[in-house]
């Protein structure tokens, strides 16, 4: 079918601010977005730029807003975001990061707040065995966490972020921190709680639920952030 | 001007590996073209085989077979007996640094059943395959830059590598493309590693990642390094139609069944004992046979057609439990779910046994007499050392990249305290700047686009699955010409910074050159040998072919030399399954 895709485009060695390019093509209902924006770039414009990699949703690169809301361009079909001939999808980079050109922005704060909260396994012994001992329901309890891929989706998607606190840590980088507080083997909770509890870390959240939204991996990122506030207000008081 | 005793190239499995090694004595620097958690390992899916023995009797010594008998006799024998002893202690450690197993009811490490992975010497499948859900590439992935995280390695995010600095048999640097700027960098260093991967990307069909380009293998074969056993690609049995997605052979490893139109489980036909858990090789045969013998899906013998991975009768609780990721492409790009309906899948380009030929180190070899560099790595799927021979096992992708990153890391670690800095001339960035200002230069030429779809095509028809002489001989030309074409290429967008097209460019030239070298070294090689079937030399022949193949490409012309396989512990025999 025909349909338009408007594309916000920004070079920053000839623009001086955004504008919106409009592209006709031919596609169909079950095409990834990702493979008609690389077939923009290949036949009509190839200085469109986008970040890309597996094209199936596990690598996080392809992050963007598409018809207004925060999707793996690689996990959109066509027929998800556009209904019937001459339909028309709009795509813009994410927001709440400078954007560095067109699609791409810079995900520089988003690592620096990832790893700001020591998003890595501590324990002070070795296991006793071959390896630490793990039931599965334990292992069950930190599982949302893991499936986490660091796509940015949720940082962009934060009102908190854009209305009220753009220091706030964000998200992901709690769900992150989750994942560790949560796993039995683990001991850095103490750790990595002076890096979640201050004013602009894990408290500006206001449960708006953006974020679990957009999750292109389904995590249930409030739950979980709400799950980590009331373990630090448990463990202070 | 940079300056690091280690530098690693890539940065998935075997590069972050190598660098928590080298990282222990020198300063270490990881540049990747991505940001490193994108890396293509973390879409590896269903296990790492180590013999734990968690759940049953298993040995590292029946490992190592398996391995050896899953890649036609190929395998340096040495190599695998040593992947499947230290497979143990890798995933031990990974465990140990946090990475989130699936686990048994007492808390240990789950194992699951993988294709050609037997118990005592080719029996039954055993449950040897470690596995976190069908995650496991990315769990390694994650806790390996986590682990490096805190550690401090550093990393340099979005550098391309332009070029190596070779001063003889050494290796002392890199010239590289910060993309966020287009500026060139150089970075002197004692040792270099390159992790960068495969390059699926050649085939139209794949699995791989828009990034699996050969950079590495590329980048050195330009500077007189030759490539071992690059006629060895693997088809994977089970992509996604006409995707090419991956669907892990976890599926089958739980229970999953291969399907044709009658609905008969083929595989009965093809590999009697292991039936649906048969080498990958053999089973992406066997689809591919079903299909031209009409009794795939569709049921007309195109190119297109397909047939069916059935996991019905696994139950959904099951496949939500341990496959989450399948049954989520399953809905998203197939539209139905696992648990209702059979999934519809054909083979699709998934894998190099071949690359960069290295020592049990991971130092690359220049020579058929295993005579190695100085101060110059490979490990992971961009390298051979070879473990996988003629056809890859499951799962010992990713114990190859623990195993062999983190020797050839641990050997680099011990190098550079004694090595010194070579010398990086100062105009040793220049080819590349020259390079890249013509790319950037204003002027018509050949679109890149339909020379990448070309290729693809090529090679997708004339070096997959099934190949013969008169095809590839062909094939051999037109990648020879299209080669020619490549040279007059310009990039239409001439900017500085963020430049995606010409990094595309480079990229097609690097897989321009391996396919080039891939189709000589399958034309040349008259056997049918693991991935390796020729419709027109269709036996296995050890006489003349037990052999490696080493390649170079000199001024457009390809070498050819072989290398001696290690055939230390077991004689080969025919491969039956």
């Amino acid at each position: 079918m025909k349909i338009t895709v408007e594309i916000q485009r920004f070079n920053p060695e000839s623009d001086s601010k955004s504008y919106t390019r409009k592209y006709e093509v031919d596609a169909e209902p079950t095409d990834r977005l990702l493979t008609v924006l690389l077939d923009i770039k290949g036949t009509q414009d190839p200085t469109l730029g986008i970040r890309k990699s597996c094209a199936h949703g596990v690598c996080g690169s392809d992050a963007m807003v598409i018809n207004g809301k925060e999707r793996l361009a690689c996990k959109t079909l066509i027929k998800d975001v556009a209904q019937g001939e001459g339909a028309v999808i709009c795509v813009e980079p994410l927001r709440n990061l400078p954007i560095q050109r067109d699609l791409m922005v810079d995900q520089d704060k988003f690592f620096k707040n990832y790893m700001h909260v020591k998003p890595y396994f501590m324990s002070s012994e070795e296991p006793k065995e071959k390896e630490f001992r793990q039931t599965p329901d334990e292992r069950q309890k930190f599982e949302e966490g893991t499936k986490c891929i660091l796509c940015v989706s949720c940082y962009s998607a934060c009102p908190v972020i854009q209305e009220v606190n753009p220091n706030f840590l964000g998200p992901a980088a709690v769900v992150q921190a989750a994942r560790f507080n949560d796993d039995s083997r683990d001991e850095g909770f103490e750790e990595r709680l002076l890096q979640l509890d201050y004013p602009d870390g894990i408290w500006p959240c206001e449960s708006r639920f953006e974020c679990t939204r957009v999750c292109p991996r389904g995590i249930k990122i409030t739950k979980t952030i709400n799950f980590t506030k009331r373990k630090i207000q448990q463990h202070k008081s | 001007m940079h300056e690091y005793e280690a530098l690693i190239v890539g940065a998935g499995g075997a590069g972050l590996y190598a660098a928590l090694e080298a990282s222990k004595t020198g300063k270490t620097a990881v540049l990747s073209k991505l940001y490193p958690i994108r890396s293509h390992t973390g879409a590896a899916q269903g296990g790492i085989g180590a013999a734990l023995g968690n759940i049953e009797e298993d040995k590292p010594e029946w490992h190592a077979f398996d391995t050896v008998k899953g890649g036609d006799y190929l395998t340096d024998q040495n190599a695998a007996i040593l992947l499947s002893e230290d497979a143990i202690q890798a995933v031990y450690e990974l465990e140990n640094k946090g990475l989130p197993f699936s686990r048994t009811p007492d808390g240990l490490i789950d194992q699951r059943r993988f294709g050609g992975h037997t118990r005592n010497f080719g029996e039954a499948p055993v449950r040897r395959a470690c596995y976190a859900a069908d995650r496991t590439g990315h769990m390694i992935l994650q806790t390996l830059y986590q682990q490096c995280i805190k550690n401090d390695v550093v990393f340099f995010d979005e550098y391309y590598v332009l070029d190596v600095v070779m001063e003889g048999q050494r290796c002392s640097g890199l010239v590289t493309l910060n993309f966020s700027t287009g500026e060139i960098h150089i970075f002197k260093a004692k040792a270099v590693l390159f992790a960068t991967g495969g390059f699926g990307r050649m085939f139209r069909i794949t699995s791989n990642a828009y990034a699996n380009t050969g950079d590495g293998q590329a980048l050195l074969v330009n500077r007189g390094v030759p490539l071992e056993d690059l006629e060895f690609y693997q088809f994977h049995p089970t992509g996604i139609r006409g995707l090419g997605i991956l669907i892990t052979e976890g599926v089958r490893g739980e229970g999953g069944i291969l399907r044709n139109a009658k609905g008969e489980r083929f595989m009965e036909r093809y590999a009697p004992t292991l039936l649906d858990l048969a080498p990958r090789d053999m089973i992406a045969r066997a689809i591919h046979s079903e299909i031209q013998e009409l009794r795939g899906i569709k049921g007309d013998g195109s190119v297109d057609d397909f047939i069916h991975l059935d996991a019905t009768h696994l139950g959904k609780e099951k496949i939500e439990a341990k496959l989450p990721d399948i049954a989520e492409f399953s809905r998203t790009y197939l539209g139905i779910d696992p648990a209702d309906k059979p999934m519809s899948v054909h083979p699709t380009a998934h894998y190099a046994m071949g690359g960069i030929p290295t020592d049990l180190n991971g130092r690359v070899i220049f020579d058929s007499q295993g005579t190695t560099y100085e101060g110059l790595y490979a490990a992971g799927e961009c390298a051979c050392v070879s473990v996988h021979g003629a056809n890859r096992l499951g799962t010992n992708s990713l114990v190859e990249l623990i195993v062999y990153g983190r020797r050839a890391g641990q050997h680099m670690a011990q190098y550079v305290k004694g090595a010194d800095f070579g010398i990086a001339p100062p105009d040793v960035g220049e080819p590349a700047r020259a390079r890249l200002a013509e790319l950037r230069s204003q002027g018509n030429g050949p679109n890149p686009e339909s020379l990448r779809q070309e290729m693809q095509r090529v090679m997708m028809e004339n070096v997959g699955i099934y190949r013969n002489g008169e095809n590839m001989a062909k094939a051999k030309n037109t990648l020879g010409e299209m080669r020619q074409v490549y040279t007059q290429i310009k990039a239409n967008d001439p900017s500085k910074a963020f430049n995606t097209q010409v990094l595309e460019i480079l990229e097609l030239g690097h897989l321009l050159d391996l396919a080039y070298m891939m189709t000589a070294c399958a034309l040349n090689r008259q056997e049918s040998r693991g991935a390796h079937a020729r419709e027109d030399y269709p036996e296995r022949d050890d006489k003349n072919w037990l052999k490696h193949t080493l390649a170079w490409l000199e001024g457009g012309k390809i070498r050819l030399d072989y290398k001696n396989v290690d055939i230390s512990r077991w004689a080969p025999k025919p491969r039956k399954y």
